[in-house]
């Protein structure tokens, strides 16, 4: 075995170690041992992309000496790999740019705990992207459900304190349903490992038993991961979660926990209740239903909130819609769709949650439209971060959100002409409520303030901040301009990630 | 018909679980107090880990704990849900933990433990 | 300024012996602060000084009774969302294979090679141990972070910092609120059955680490059980003289000693086996305490890492430190 083939198990179970580290050590001591770290994952997680790609196949790693389906196990293809990449990127990436916020938000002597809890999240984001068996994705669900609240707790205030209540709340009945769903499907089948429950619940299906059973579970899966990944009904609790958060924990709420979850969903939907049962039962009629709404309420929702924050935090919510509508589209390319929109809002939406810490620096720490009008010309490498992102998430050709819809369209295209056609409107009025939210933005970040406020506040940039929104930049352009190599890449991830 | 109710009779053990779980996920979901939104919660979990611990009993077989060197494995119930238990338990706990120290903040802020009443009031405070 | 504690409105709810919400919010003057001048309490005082036409006369009677409505209305939705979550689930169990039966789905390969192969695979007599420390080991590795994820969030949440305590924030140290007033503080009772009761909590809880390969228990049972002997302890003969033994410094070494040699060990057996290499551990003699190879240290740091846990939630909920 290569030792690049480690690179994965070690990822997981040192972003632990250093998780509990950082617990011990002082705030400067702890940001950059987790700062190290991430970087140090990132590449690694590179090196197993590089692998993967080469070896044009996934592999499995046992987690101890005893094989499927005796121990824990996990597997490793090119679409894991280019998950945990972009993820431990765009962490690292989160972690720099509002590293300025998170020692002014944090209480004195626990910021280390910050780096703590980032560490951990990574740990269970690396250890969800890649498991094999469901019992070790609730656990890391939990660790990840427990880290992700403490991140909006960190930054102590009395709307923090009720945000993050709430999200707890509604993550626990998530977890409750999920753990149900696990109980259930291995009291039918017996098994906890993916493919062996995937071959059991064939073997049922083909003869008809458990039919009953087998439809509620799919159902506990898709409404408890559903709900900690705020799809449409269930999304109450996030505008405020992420919404009153440091920048950096809702860049990290927003583009890569919400995703963990969804991946977890993906997975269970590939390789243990198989593709072909999902069609019969009929569930990703709902998913898509449900996706359509969330991508045309949640941006009407934010057409009408006046906190820049708050309306990012529903562009999520529509943002999540689109990629279950590419889940319940239901064919190879609508799962192209999803998880392309999952890289593309992992790049883009965190990068519109630091300019937004960027602007509040700038706009005497307030969020609301009328305090950071001007802010792009007091904080021009903000502005200019921000507008990348809007076009982005407008879906102008050349930035990564075009990718999403490119391919969403795609999808749409081959299935079936209802779908067809209400895929089609949901993607055209989606599109015109986003311009018509963005543009406003952008046009008020450039305008200079009527009454002369904030005239001789200019930003003060510090290094992280710069490199991590050139960074993203960057990577949004690449995303855009390379998506052949992209999508190629999440085809023949797809391609091995199934059974 | 009859054949379901029979199914519920045999599956007693589950059949507890599950009502103890829907009166625990409703209360965690829709009760406004937030100490019993946590005694709630406690029900739903009991309710999963007596479901579990159901799963592995089989009649009349004993604790996997091998005695005497005897490794018939039809002499031992199935150990892999008690462990499951195990790990959920701990998970509970620590969720307990955490509801509480929030529980504990919100009171000291709010003076209410209503969730209603908290959230009008720091949505008050907002404005 | 006194803080109202949780504990003492606890206390107040106990003693007043009915479930009633009331009895968990402010006194009626300073609620009826928070309360007036809100929007609708303004609107609601001028509408009942003036002529009072349909609409408004509907606005004030349903903030009234709206409330009253609305409160039934939403016990409905509770009970009916119950009623159909458990229906469904019956309909499931009613169709799930027979509870207690050998021919179940549950019973396969996996469980017979569980029980009968532990002894010779991870030494252990206690199949439930191999299981979650060997077999499905990386499992309980993230279960022992679920435990250090949530202290540190309750240490996030409830610890008082030197810098903190002078604004005024929290539970106040030198003004100790009414939570500490209702705890015993010298008690002749509690300080001799402590001390017939910490020693054997510890002994017992060791007991239990110990054999954990070879007898029902293990690193998290045992741990609870020497957390509270720590707790015990604590209650018994105060903060300060547990703080001679166990501080805040103890508290983050054991912690991070444990997890780190857990994860280490656990990461070493883990490399070790999926790369096919011989792991030179050697797996004792099942039965004894020397058994179970590997478990046998992965239990003892996990008991630690419990116990330590377990008191520092005591400890964080009490006085809001270490």
């Amino acid at each position: 075995m290569a030792l690049v083939q480690n690179f994965p198990f070690l990822t997981i179970v040192f972003s632990l170690t250093c998780g509990v580290f950082c617990a011990v050590l002082s705030g400067q001591g702890a940001k950059r041992l987790c700062l190290g770290w991430l970087s140090l994952a990132t590449v690694m997680s590179a090196a197993v992309l590089a692998f993967t790609l080469k070896a044009d196949g996934s592999f499995i790693y046992r987690m101890g000496k005893w094989g499927a389906p005796w121990g824990n196990e996990i597997r490793v293809g090119v679409l894991e790999a280019l998950m945990a990449t972009v993820f431990s990127g765009v962490m690292l990436l989160s972690l720099l740019g509002g590293m300025g916020h998170i020692f002014a938000d944090c209480e004195p002597g626990k910021a280390n705990l910050y780096f703590t809890m980032c560490s951990l999240l990574m740990s269970s984001l690396f250890a969800l992207i890649y498991t094999n068996d469901l019992f070790t994705a609730y656990v890391f669900v939990e660790i990840n459900t427990i880290a992700s609240c403490a991140l909006v707790m960190l930054r102590d205030s009395e709307r923090t304190l009720v945000a993050t209540t709430r999200y707890l709340i509604m993550s626990l009945l998530g977890s409750g349903l999920f753990l149900l769903g696990i109980v259930t499907l291995y009291g039918i089948t017996g098994e906890l490992l993916m493919e062996s429950i995937a071959a059991k619940v064939q073997a049922n299906f083909a003869a008809g038993e458990y039919s009953l059973p087998l439809t509620v579970i799919i159902g506990f899966f898709s409404v408890g991961l559903a709900v900690k990944s705020a799809l449409f009904p269930f999304h109450s609790w996030l505008p405020d979660a992420h919404g009153s958060a440091t920048p950096s924990s809702s860049a990290i709420l927003s583009g890569l926990v919400l995703k963990g979850y969804i991946i977890v969903l993906i997975k269970i939907f590939y390789r243990v209740i198989g593709l072909r049962i999902i069609m019969v039962e009929q569930v990703s009629q709902f998913l898509f239903l449900f996706g359509v709404l969330a991508m045309i309420l949640g941006s009407v929702s934010a057409l009408r909130e006046r906190d820049l924050k708050r309306m990012l935090a529903y562009s999520s919510i529509a943002q999540v819609g689109y990629i279950y509508v590419g889940i319940g589209l239901h064919s190879e390319l609508g799962m192209v769709a999803a998880c392309v929109q999952i890289l593309a809002h992992a790049l883009t939406k965190p990068m519109l949650f630091i300019c937004a810490g960027g602007f509040m620096d700038v706009s005497g720490g307030h969020k609301n439209f009328a305090a950071i009008t001007g802010a792009g010309l007091r904080d021009p490498l903000g502005g200019a971060a921000f507008s990348v992102g809007a076009l982005s998430m407008m879906g102008i050709p050349f930035f990564a959100g075009f990718v999403t819809k490119l391919e969403l369209t795609r999808g749409a295209l081959d299935s079936g002409p209802v779908t067809m056609a209400v895929a089609f409107a949901a993607i055209a009025v989606s599109t015109l409520l986003n311009a018509l939210y963005y543009i406003p933005i952008l046009f008020n970040l450039y305008t200079r303030p009527r009454d002369g406020a904030y005239a001789g506040v200019h930003a003060r940039y510090r290094w992280d901040y710069v490199l991590a929104l050139a960074a993203f930049i960057v990577l949004n352009f690449g995303f855009g301009l390379g998506s052949e190599a992209v999508v190629g890449a999440v085809r023949r991830g797809l391609a091995m990630f199934g059974m | 018909m009859a054949e379901h109710l029979r199914g519920l009779f045999i599956n007693y053990y589950e059949t507890a679980a599950v009502i103890l779980f829907g009166i625990g996920f409703t209360t965690l979901l829709m009760h406004r107090n937030l100490l019993k939104k946590i005694i709630g919660f406690n029900f739903m979990d009991s309710g999963i880990y007596l479901y579990l611990a159901a799963k592995g009993y089989i009649a009349g077989r004993l604790a996997p704990i091998v005695a005497e060197g005897r490794t018939d494995p039809a002499r031992y119930i199935n150990p892999i849900p008690t462990g499951l238990v195990l790990t959920g338990i701990v998970v509970s706990v620590s969720v307990t933990a955490f509801l509480l120290a929030l529980t504990c903040r919100l009171y000291d802020r709010f003076h209410t433990l209503d969730m209603d009443e908290i959230t009008r009031l720091a949505r008050k405070e907002r404005v | 300024m006194k803080s109202n504690g949780l504990l003492a409105a606890l206390v107040r709810f106990a003693e007043s012996g009915n479930f009633r919400e009331e009895n968990f919010t402010l006194p009626p003057a300073e609620k009826a602060r928070l309360d007036t001048d809100t929007p609708e309490n303004r609107w609601l005082a001028s509408a009942q000084h003036s002529e009072k036409p349909v609409s408004v006369r509907f606005a004030a009677w349903f903030s009234k009774k709206g409330m009253e409505v609305f409160d039934t209305l939403y016990r409905i939705i509770s009970v009916f969302i119950c009623c159909t979550l458990i229906g469904v689930l019956l309909s499931v169990v009613a169709f799930l294979p027979p509870f207690g039966s050998a021919g179940n789905p549950t019973v396969n390969e996996v469980v017979e090679r569980y029980v009968s192969r532990a002894i010779d695979e991870t030494g252990t007599t206690n199949a439930v141990a191999g299981m979650i420390s060997a077999y499905r080991g990386f499992d309980t590795l993230g279960e022992a972070h679920v435990l250090f994820v949530a202290a540190c969030s309750v240490i996030v949440l409830l610890r008082v910092d030197a810098d903190a305590r002078k604004k005024g924030r929290f539970i106040d140290l030198e003004h100790p609120g009414e939570d500490m007033d209702y705890e015993p503080n010298s008690d002749l009772v509690l300080r001799k059955a402590a001390k017939l009761l910490v020693p054997l909590a510890f002994i017992f809880g060791l007991y239990v680490i110990l054999n954990g390969t070879s007898s029902p228990g293990g690193g998290f049972s045992g741990g609870a059980l020497m957390g509270s002997g720590l707790i015990l302890t604590s209650v018994a003969f105060g903060f300060r003289r547990t703080e001679r033994f166990f501080g805040d410094e103890m508290y983050h070494l054991v912690k991070t000693a444990c997890l780190t040699a857990y994860a280490l060990l656990m990461a070493y057996f883990i490399y070790m086996g999926a790369n096919g290499f011989d792991d030179h551990v050697w797996l004792g003699i099942p039965g004894t305490i020397l058994s179970g190879g590997l478990i046998l240290p992965i239990n003892i740091a996990v008991g630690f890492e419990v116990a330590c846990t377990m008191y520092c939630f005591y400890a964080l909920f009490r006085k809001g430190g270490l």
